[in-house]
C-alpha cells in the first residue's frame, strides 16, 4: 500500500538519533573537539565565519562539528545564530592600513615599502600528498624560525602610495547630502533595494558563496566583463576593532580581529573633465580567505559597471543576478525545499494534463475525420 | 543601552518569546499594517535568518511569530494536512519557542499557517490566515528582474500576465496554469496566491479572516483584509475555472473538497482522499463514510500512522 | 569587555523619577496592543479596545500611548505636533522608544497628533512613492471624542458594507482631505484614530462618505 508522505513526530525524532549517530561515526575513533577544529582546520573556521557573518572562532567550530563538516550547513548554524544576538551598536570602521601584517603581496611592484612577505600560504607548496601528515604519531611540533628582521609595524597600502599622485580613484565615503556621512546600509536589517548602493553589495559580496564568486570573478577573466585586474595588494593581519559608546563619547577597544582584504587595480576610466584613474576593486573577508577576497573583489569591480559608465552585459556586471544568487543559505534552502511534499500542486498539474491530453486527442480525432 | 534595547525577556532556553527578538517584531508588525493598507502589494521586509532553512516556512514563520501571542491557539498545515513532516515540525517549533497550544482543529485556532493550501472549513472574522510564500512576485516567471516588476505594480501593467495566460489559450485551448493562478486583489494589484490550487482560489474573495502572506527567502509580506475582492484572472471567452473530480472523498464522501490521488499498488488502482486532513477525519466522525470499505479504511489509516484529532 | 553597563545617560534634564513607565511587559503588552492595531486597520471602523494600565505622559490618552511605545523605535522617525512636543513627552519617547524626532512631517514615518484642529494638512505627511508605497506616514490622531461627532460612513476592504464612525475633533477640511489621499491610492497616509483606550483604524483604502 503506497504512503504519502506522512512521518510524523516519530519519524522527525528518529531521523535527528540517526544523525547523531552518522555524525559521531566510529565510537572507538576519539571524538573531535572544537579546539581540534579551530586549530587544525582554520580555513574552514574562517570561511564559515565570513559566509556566517559572525567573528567567533570556537562558534564557528561547534557549528562544523555539528554540521558533520558540511560548511554551507556550518554557516546557515551561524546565520541563525546571529539572528538572536542582540545587536548594540555600529563599531568604527576596521583600519586595514594599521593591520599588524602577517603576510603582504603586490603584484604591481616588484618591491615596495613594507616588502613582500610571504608569510603562511599555500602559493608555493607543490601539490603533492604530503603522507608525513597521516603519520599515527603526529607531526610533533614544527616551528618555523624567526626572520632576522621582523615584520614592519607601518606598512602602507599600495593604493594609497598609488593615490599620492592621483592615479587611483578614491574611495570616499557616501554623502548624506547634508555635510555629513551617510548611514552604511545592512542587508541584514533591510531588504535589498535596487540599484543597490556599493556599500549594501559589498557586504552582499562579503557573505557570499565563495563558490558562485570566484565563478562569477572567472568569468570576467575569460572575457564576460573583462577589467584588467591586477593584484594591487593582498594583505592577511590583525586588526583592532574600536566602538565609541554614547555614554564615554570616545572610543574604546574591544578587540582584535583577522582579516583578509585584497585591492585589485583595474581598467582606468576617465571623461573629458576628468583624467584617466585606476579603478578599484575590494575584497575583504575574516580570517584568511584569500580566494575568496580575490573573486569578491574581481566581481565588485564587475558590478560598478554601470556607475562607470559601462555597458552591462555579462552575468557578473548583472547586479540582480549577482547579489540575488550571490546567498547559499538562501540557494540552499529553496533548492532543498523541492523535496517538501508538493503532491497538491503536483495533483493540480496531473489533472491538467490529463485535460490537455484529452482535449489534443478529441482535436486530432476530429481532425482525423 | 536604553530601556528600548532591553526589551527581551529570555525563556528557558535562552530565546525571546516566539523566537524573534522584539526590534524584529516591531519592524515586521510595521509592515504588516502597511500591507494591510495597501491589500496585494508586497512590503519589502528586513527577514532575519530562521532556524529553518529559507524555502522552508521562514516568511510564514516570521509573520505567525510576530502576532502570536499566549492567548493564541494555532494550527499548522502543509498540503492540507497537519502531520506532514514540515507541519509537524513547524507546530514543534511554536510549541517550543511560544509555548501556545496548538490544534488541528480548523475552528479552534486563531491562528493557521499553511502552505499550499486554504482550509477546507470556512474561517471566522476573528482567525487570521497566515500564507507561506515561495515566490511572492506573481510576475517572476515572465520577468526576472525585480526592479522591472516593481514598475508595472507602480503603474498597473499587468499585459505581460494576460498575454502569457492568452498565449496558453492559443496553444491548449485553455489556461494552463492549475496552481499559484495570479489574482486581482481589490482592483487593484496582481497577486501571487502561493501554490495553492487553482482550486482554493475562489475561497479567497471575500474571505471573513484577515489574510496574511509571508515570503522569508524574497523578504516580502502582503496581506488581504477581511471581505475584500480577489478574482482569478481570466477572459470574457475562457472564464476561471477550478478543479473536479468525478471520484468523491474514498474515506468520508466529500463531494466537494480537493482531493489527493494515492497510488495503491503498481497497478494503476488509485483512490482519492480528502487533501484536509482534518476536515476529513471531522466528517468521518460524525458518520459520513466513502465508497471505501471499512477493512481498506483501517488498512490506510495504520499506514499513515493514524493520529486523528491527536496532537503533538 | 570594558563596556559601561548602565542605561542611558540622563533623559534631557528630566528627572528619571518623573518618567512614566513603559509597558509592564515590553514582550506580552506590546503583542496584545498590535494585534489591537492590526484588527482596527483590518476592520476598518470598528473601535478597539487596547489593554489597560498604559500612562504615558500628558496629553497622550492610554491608546495612543500603547499605539506609540509599540510601533516606535530608532528606525522610526516622529513629527510630533505642537502641544504634545513637550520635554517630559520628549524623555518619554527617548527612554522607551528610541525614535528620533523630526521638525519636518514630510520627514516622518509616524505622525503623533493631539490637537486635530490644527494638525497639518495630510498631503503634509510622507505620501509613499509609486514603487514603494509602503513608505508613507502613519498618523496617530488622538481626538476628544469618538461617538460624538458628525456620521461618516466607510466602505472598502476590511468592510463587510459599510461602517459608520463619528469621529469628534476633526477639522473642516478632513474629510475633504481623506477624499483626496484616498483618490491617490495606492500612495496615501493611513491613520490610527485614538480616544481613550480606543483606537479605530482608517487604512488609505477606505473611502469616506462625510
Amino acid at each position: 500500500m503506497y504512503v504519502a508522505v506522512k512521518g510524523g513526530e516519530q519519524a522527525i525524532l528518529n531521523s535527528h538519533k540517526l544523525i547523531a549517530e552518522e555524525r559521531r561515526g566510529d565510537t572507538a575513533v576519539p571524538e573531535l573537539t572544537l579546539a581540534q577544529i579551530k586549530e587544525q582546520m582554520q580555513l574552514a573556521v574562517d570561511r564559515v565565519m565570513t559566509e556566517g557573518s559572525l567573528y567567533d572562532r570556537d562558534l564557528a567550530a561547534l557549528a562544523i562539528k555539528q554540521a558533520q563538516g558540511d560548511l554551507m550547513e556550518a554557516i546557515f548554524l551561524l546565520r541563525a545564530y546571529r539572528t538572536t544576538l542582540t545587536r548594540f551598536g555600529e563599531s568604527e570602521p576596521i583600519d586595514t592600513a594599521e593591520m599588524a601584517v602577517r603576510r603582504r603581496i603586490s603584484a604591481a611592484y616588484k618591491d615596495l615599502p613594507g616588502g613582500q612577505v610571504l608569510g603562511p600560504s599555500y602559493d608555493y607548496t607543490h601539490r603533492l600528498l604530503d603522507f608525513a601528515l597521516a603519520a599515527e604519531e603526529g607531526v610533533g611540533a614544527p616551528e618555523a624560525e624567526a626572520a632576522e628582521a621582523g615584520v614592519e609595524e607601518h606598512i602602507p597600502r599600495v593604493t594609497d602610495i598609488l593615490n599620492h599622485e592621483g592615479l587611483i580613484e578614491e574611495e570616499l565615503a557616501f554623502d548624506d547630502g547634508e555635510g555629513g556621512e551617510a548611514p552604511v546600509a545592512d542587508l541584514t536589517r533591510e531588504p535589498m533595494s535596487f540599484p543597490a548602493g556599493r556599500d549594501l553589495r559589498l557586504q552582499n559580496l562579503a557573505r557570499g558563496d565563495e563558490g558562485f564568486l570566484l565563478a562569477l570573478g572567472y568569468s570576467t577573466q575569460r572575457g564576460y566583463g573583462r577589467n584588467h585586474p591586477f593584484a594591487g595588494e593582498i594583505r592577511l593581519g590583525e586588526v583592532a576593532v574600536e566602538f565609541v559608546p554614547e555614554e564615554l563619547g570616545f572610543a574604546i577597544e574591544l578587540g582584535e580581529i583577522t582579516v583578509t582584504e585584497c585591492q585589485m587595480i583595474n581598467q582606468f576610466a576617465g571623461s573629458a573633465e576628468r583624467p584617466p584613474q585606476f579603478t578599484r576593486g575590494y575584497g575583504l573577508s575574516f580570517g584568511h580567505c584569500e580566494r575568496k577576497t580575490m573573486a569578491m573583489a574581481l566581481v565588485d569591480r564587475a558590478l560598478r559597471a554601470r556607475e562607470l559608465d559601462e555597458t552591462v552585459e555579462y552575468p557578473a556586471q548583472d547586479e540582480e543576478f549577482v547579489l540575488y544568487h550571490s546567498d547559499n543559505v538562501e540557494a540552499s534552502g529553496f533548492v532543498q525545499h523541492l523535496k517538501l511534499p508538493h503532491y497538491v500542486d503536483f495533483q493540480s498539474e496531473l489533472q491538467l494534463i490529463r485535460s490537455l491530453r484529452k482535449r489534443h486527442d478529441e482535436d486530432h480525432r476530429e481532425a482525423a475525420e | 543601552m536604553s530601556a528600548a534595547q532591553q526589551q527581551e525577556v529570555p525563556g528557558e532556553d535562552g530565546y525571546n518569546f516566539a523566537y524573534l527578538d522584539e526590534q524584529t517584531k516591531r519592524m515586521i508588525r510595521r509592515c504588516l499594517l502597511k500591507a494591510v493598507a495597501v491589500p496585494g502589494y508586497q512590503v519589502p521586509f528586513g527577514g532575519r535568518e530562521m532556524p529553518l532553512p529559507y524555502g522552508w516556512g521562514t516568511g510564514g514563520m516570521q509573520v505567525t511569530a510576530s502576532i502570536i501571542g499566549k492567548d493564541d491557539t494555532l494550527k499548522v498545515i502543509d498540503q492540507g494536512a497537519d502531520d506532514t513532516t514540515n507541519a509537524v515540525n513547524i507546530r514543534r517549533f511554536f510549541a517550543r519557542v511560544a509555548e501556545v497550544p496548538t490544534t488541528e482543529a480548523t475552528e479552534a485556532a486563531t491562528i493557521v499557517q499553511t502552505r499550499h493550501r486554504v482550509p477546507e472549513d470556512p474561517m471566522a472574522e476573528d482567525q487570521i490566515l497566515v500564507y507561506q510564500v515561495p515566490q511572492p512576485e506573481p510576475l517572476r516567471y515572465l520577468e526576472p528582474r525585480e526592479t522591472e516588476c516593481r514598475k508595472m505594480h507602480a503603474y498597473k501593467e499587468y499585459g505581460l500576465m494576460q498575454v502569457a495566460l492568452y498565449e496558453d489559450i492559443a496553444r491548449f485551448g485553455e489556461i494552463a496554469t492549475s496552481y499559484s493562478y495570479p489574482v486581482m486583489v481589490n482592483g487593484r494589484y496582481l497577486m501571487s496566491p502561493t501554490p495553492i490550487p487553482k482550486f482554493d482560489n475562489p475561497k479567497m474573495d471575500g474571505f471573513p479572516a484577515l489574510q496574511l502572506f509571508g515570503a522569508g527567502r524574497e523578504k516580502r509580506i502582503y496581506a488581504i483584509p477581511p471581505y475584500t475582492t480577489v478574482k482569478s484572472l481570466d477572459f470574457d471567452d475562457h472564464p476561471f475555472e477550478i478543479q473536479q473530480w468525478e471520484e468523491d472523498c474514498a474515506l468520508c464522501g466529500a463531494e466537494d473538497t480537493f482531493l489527493d490521488e494515492v497510488i495503491l499498488d503498481d497497478q494503476g488502482g488509485k483512490m482519492y482522499v480528502c487533501s484536509d486532513s482534518h476536515y476529513c477525519a471531522r466528517r468521518r466522525a460524525e458518520g459520513y463514510e466513502g465508497t471505501l470499505s471499512e477493512a481498506a479504511a483501517k488498512a490506510y489509516a495504520a499506514a499513515v500512522g493514524a493520529g486523528e484529532g491527536g496532537e503533538d | 569587555m570594558a563596556l559601561a553597563s548602565s542605561l542611558t545617560a540622563p533623559a534631557g534634564g528630566i528627572d528619571a523619577a518623573d518618567l512614566k513607565p513603559g509597558l509592564a511587559d515590553p514582550v506580552h503588552d506590546a503583542q496584545h496592543i498590535f494585534r489591537g492595531l492590526l484588527t482596527a486597520l483590518a476592520h476598518p471602523g470598528r473601535a478597539v479596545t487596547l489593554p489597560g494600565g498604559i500612562e504615558g505622559p500628558l496629553p497622550l490618552d492610554p491608546a495612543t500611548a500603547a499605539a506609540a511605545l509599540t510601533l516606535l523605535d530608532y528606525d522610526t522617525p516622529l513629527w510630533v505636533d505642537w502641544i504634545a512636543d513637550t520635554p517630559p513627552l520628549r524623555a518619554y519617547l527617548k527612554f522607551h522608544c528610541g525614535c528620533p524626532i523630526v521638525a519636518r512631517s514630510q520627514d516622518a514615518a509616524f505622525g503623533l497628533v493631539s490637537d486635530p484642529e490644527n494638525m497639518p494638512r495630510l498631503a503634509l505627511f510622507a505620501q509613499g512613492l509609486d514603487q514603494y508605497p509602503d513608505r508613507s506616514a502613519t498618523l496617530l490622531v488622538q481626538l476628544p471624542d469618538l461617538e460624538d461627532g458628525h456620521a461618516v460612513t466607510l466602505t472598502g476592504p476590511g468592510i463587510r458594507e459599510s461602517a459608520e464612525i463619528r469621529p469628534a475633533g476633526l477639522p473642516d477640511w478632513f474629510w475633504n482631505d481623506w477624499r483626496l489621499n484616498a483618490a491617490q491610492f495606492p500612495l496615501g497616509v493611513d491613520i490610527f484614530f485614538t480616544c481613550g483606550r480606543t483606537v479605530i483604524g482608517l487604512p488609505r483604502s477606505i473611502q469616506a462618505e462625510a
